[in-house]
């Protein structure tokens, strides 16, 4: 906490009239810094940095690669609701190719790469977003005569760092489901030369991308890996771990089918064959689309479906139950409301019974009198 | 008042006046016992169910079953039907011990009794916007009514005439006060469950609990007028009064036609069959709407209503309904969360029996020794 922030002054003066020009007011800007610090898992007193990285000038170049994929990815970077910070970011780096976003086409664009490529080489950071077909010589997938093997084995060795944004690039996706018939790969498994992080996701949170380019540019190095080279502050937990309707899980309060009393309650969907229990991500912390709380798969009712995993999403059944790697849910589960008070005891149940007894009997005994008389006044009448 | 009334006499001390002697003497023991350790010793009420068999059928249910004096009061003098005359004064004698022990129950189950001075206290009172003090100024104001009311069968046994007259001549007052009072409080009494809301079961609640309650109270006071004629001349050994029962059992089917249609139509309008299913609520559901169904096909008939065995079962019937409609709307139905569970203690059904038998000792002491029942030319 000992690191004043920088006021306006400090802060580089072109870059903050050009925040201004853009709507950005000095508080969204630290708000901005601070959220992705936080996700970061950086400590508080590296906002500062992280606001003098973003505003520095020195834009690292990125390098963005199309291979097999929807472009989803890319989607929700841009479909961020806040576009003026979204803007930001796209000033923070320099994005100096992109299929998505460049404006020209054919061999002017296919030039525009080559020559980033060569100004940058050993600056740039290259993301790549898309599975790399490997059947048949890769011939699935071709930009500009190239295959994507033949793509990745030309710029990658020059990049500064590679980053696989998506499950597609991390583990091959969609398209490596069975039976996978373009040989769809992740990028780690074609190309060896450099350590890959992988931001699997379907699509891939954008706050993620920020996070680890942020943090690379802030710290000058990596952020911490797990053993499939995903960044450990986004992927370090399951999402069963912070999951908001973990608390049912535990209870054993279940939706058993969409739609019934349970679900419309918030209950846990891991009967629906939720995926969260084996799953890593920070979606329950992050969630999506700066909506606000509940703004993601399991927040809305759907059970999480495993889209980052390799192994679940795309590969197991939907309404498969999860392989649970914490606390198995037990078939039976002690009451959450012990009972309280005194139920129905025996003396009780006998005084009760006798009451009704010589209550029956009266009535009875009443009933034979009262019989006789109908019979009499029938016969007199 | 063409009619007379006169003492039965006869022995005091039979073998039933015994026992029903006896078990009053074990509740009213036990009710000491209450007092010198209090409620949680004897009884099973807890923090979830602060209200038990005691609210439930001492007050609830005794009040409906002592509306035989209010049944036949709108009968006789709101509708003019004089020829009933006769049956009142028994149906008044059980209001009149039903009302005074249901106030004597609430005292047993107050927690702090002597606080329930501050209910009249023109300070303290909340009267105007609590349902709870409405009903205890209601059944207060109530009993004394019914003792004026009853006032002439004493004064002519100790022969105060002059007094009597007096009391005769404003009696009209007071029967108008005698009319107010039961249907105030009668459906405050079912006003008392809306506000436990959802934790009162779709199957019971309905802001229409104070219309309902009424209508089975009425039903109830026709009922119990009937049962207790045949019971009585049963026991008592006396000549049955059939013509004017047969006449006066007309009016039930109406009565309870029309609580049906009023609590099926709250019921299908809140969506009330929700809940049902085979458990304790629904089984008690099904077995309190047989209960008001059955005496109303019965009572129909003209045939039925002539028989004795008919009109007896019928009136069984009807009370055990509005008994059951009373136990379901304030425990079967009721579930206060928190796992709370509830059903009465030993002790606490013992002082029950013997409030019971207080009244019953005292209503066959009146008719024994006061000029209540009235005498009849033929059998």
């Amino acid at each position: 906490m000992g690191t004043q922030l920088k006021t306006d002054e400090t802060l580089n003066l072109p870059y903050s009239e050009e925040l201004a020009a853009q709507g950005v007011t000095r508080r969204s800007f630290l708000k901005f810094c601070t959220a992705i610090t936080a996700a970061m898992g950086l400590p508080a007193g590296m906002v500062a940095k992280v606001a003098e990285t973003v505003a520095n000038p020195k834009r690292p170049p990125v390098i963005w690669l199309h291979f097999q994929e929807c472009t989803g990815c890319t989607e929700s970077l841009l479909r961020a609701t806040h576009p003026t910070v979204e803007s930001l970011v796209l000033d923070v780096i320099s994005l100096d190719y992109s299929e998505t976003l460049s404006a020209a086409a054919g061999h002017q664009v296919e030039e525009a790469l080559h020559a980033s490529v060569e100004a940058n080489a050993g600056k740039f950071i290259l993301v790549v977003e898309g599975s790399i077909p490997t059947a048949e010589n890769g011939i699935f997938c071709k930009i500009g005569g190239r295959t994507a093997m033949e793509i990745m084995a030309d710029i990658g060795p020059k990049a500064a760092a590679v980053v696989a944004i998506g499950s597609c690039a991390s583990w091959g996706g969609v398209q490596s489901s069975a039976p996978n018939p373009t040989g769809a790969q992740g990028i780690h498994e074609v190309f060896s030369d450099k350590p890959v992080i992988n931001l699997p996701g379907c699509p891939a949170s954008p706050y993620n991308l920020l996070s680890t380019v942020l943090y690379y540019l802030t710290l000058g190095k990596l952020p911490q890996l797990d053993k499939k080279n995903r960044p450990m502050f986004a992927y370090g937990k399951l999402i069963h771990e912070n999951c908001e309707r973990r608390p049912h899980f535990d209870a054993g309060r279940f939706a058993q089918q969409f739609g019934d009393a349970g679900h419309r309650e918030g209950w846990c969907l891991y009967k629906l064959g939720c995926k969260g229990p084996e799953t890593y991500a920070n979606c329950p912390s992050i969630l999506f689309g700066d909506v606000g709380s509940g703004a993601w798969p399991v927040g809305t009712g759907h059970p999480c479906f495993g889209c980052s995993e390799e192994g679940v999403g795309f590969t197991k059944a939907i309404h498969e139950q999860a392989e649970v790697y914490t606390v198995r849910p037990p078939s039976l589960y002690p009451e959450t409301e012990p009972t309280q008070g005194k139920g129905l005891g025996i003396g009780a149940a006998a005084v009760v019974g006798a009451a009704a007894g010589v209550a029956i009997g009266a009535s009875a005994a009443t009933a034979k009198k009262t019989k006789e008389a109908d019979q009499s006044s029938s016969t007199e009448s | 008042m063409s009619e007379t009334y006169a003492p039965l006499g006869g022995k005091l001390w039979t073998k039933p006046f015994s026992i029903l002697f006896t078990l009053a003497v074990v509740g009213i023991a036990l009710m000491g016992y209450r007092f010198l350790f209090g409620i949680g010793a004897v009884t099973n009420l807890n923090d979830g169910y602060p209200w038990g068999l005691w609210i439930v059928y001492d007050i609830l249910v005794a009040t409906g079953l002592a509306c035989g004096g209010y049944a036949m009061a709108i009968l006789v003098y709101a509708f003019n039907r004089g020829q009933y005359h006769p049956l009142i004064r028994p149906a008044l004698l059980a209001s009149v011990f039903g009302y005074t022990l249901a106030a004597f129950a609430i005292v047993i189950d107050t927690g702090r009794y002597w606080n329930l001075i501050n209910i009249f206290l023109p300070g303290t009172s909340n009267i105007g916007s609590s349902w709870m003090v409405e009903v205890a100024i209601s059944i207060s104001s109530y009993i004394v009514v019914l003792w004026i009311e009853l006032s002439p069968v004493m004064l002519e046994k100790w022969n105060k005439t002059k007094l009597r007259r007096a009391v005769h001549r404003s009696m009209f007052v007071v029967v108008a006060f005698g009319l107010l009072f039961p249907t105030l409080h009668q459906s405050s009494l079912g006003g008392l469950m809306i506000v436990a809301g959802n934790k009162l079961s779709p199957l019971w609640q309905t802001d229409w609990l104070p219309a309902l309650f009424l209508l089975s109270a009425i039903s109830m006071g026709f009922a119990v007028v009937v049962f207790e004629a045949i019971f009585s001349a049963t026991v008592l050994k006396r000549p049955y009064e059939q013509k004017m029962l047969s006449k006066l059992a007309w009016t039930i089917p109406y009565l309870l036609g029309a609580f049906l249609v009023l609590r099926w139509v709250t019921l299908l309008a809140n969506n009330g069959l929700s809940d049902l299913a085979f458990n304790a609520k629904g089984i008690m559901f099904v077995i309190e709407n047989l209960l008001f169904i059955y005496p109303l096909i019965v009572l129909l008939s003209k045939a039925n209503r002539e028989k004795l065995t008919q009109l007896f079962y019928a009136s069984i019937s009807i009370l055990l309904a509005g008994a059951v409609y009373r136990f379901d709307a304030f425990l079967v139905g009721f579930d206060p969360g928190g796992g709370f569970v509830y059903f009465p203690a030993v002790a606490e059904i013992l002082i029950t029996v013997g409030i019971i038998s207080i009244e019953l000792v005292a209503y066959l002491f009146f008719v024994k020794r006061f000029p209540v029942l009235p005498v009849l030319k033929d059998a």
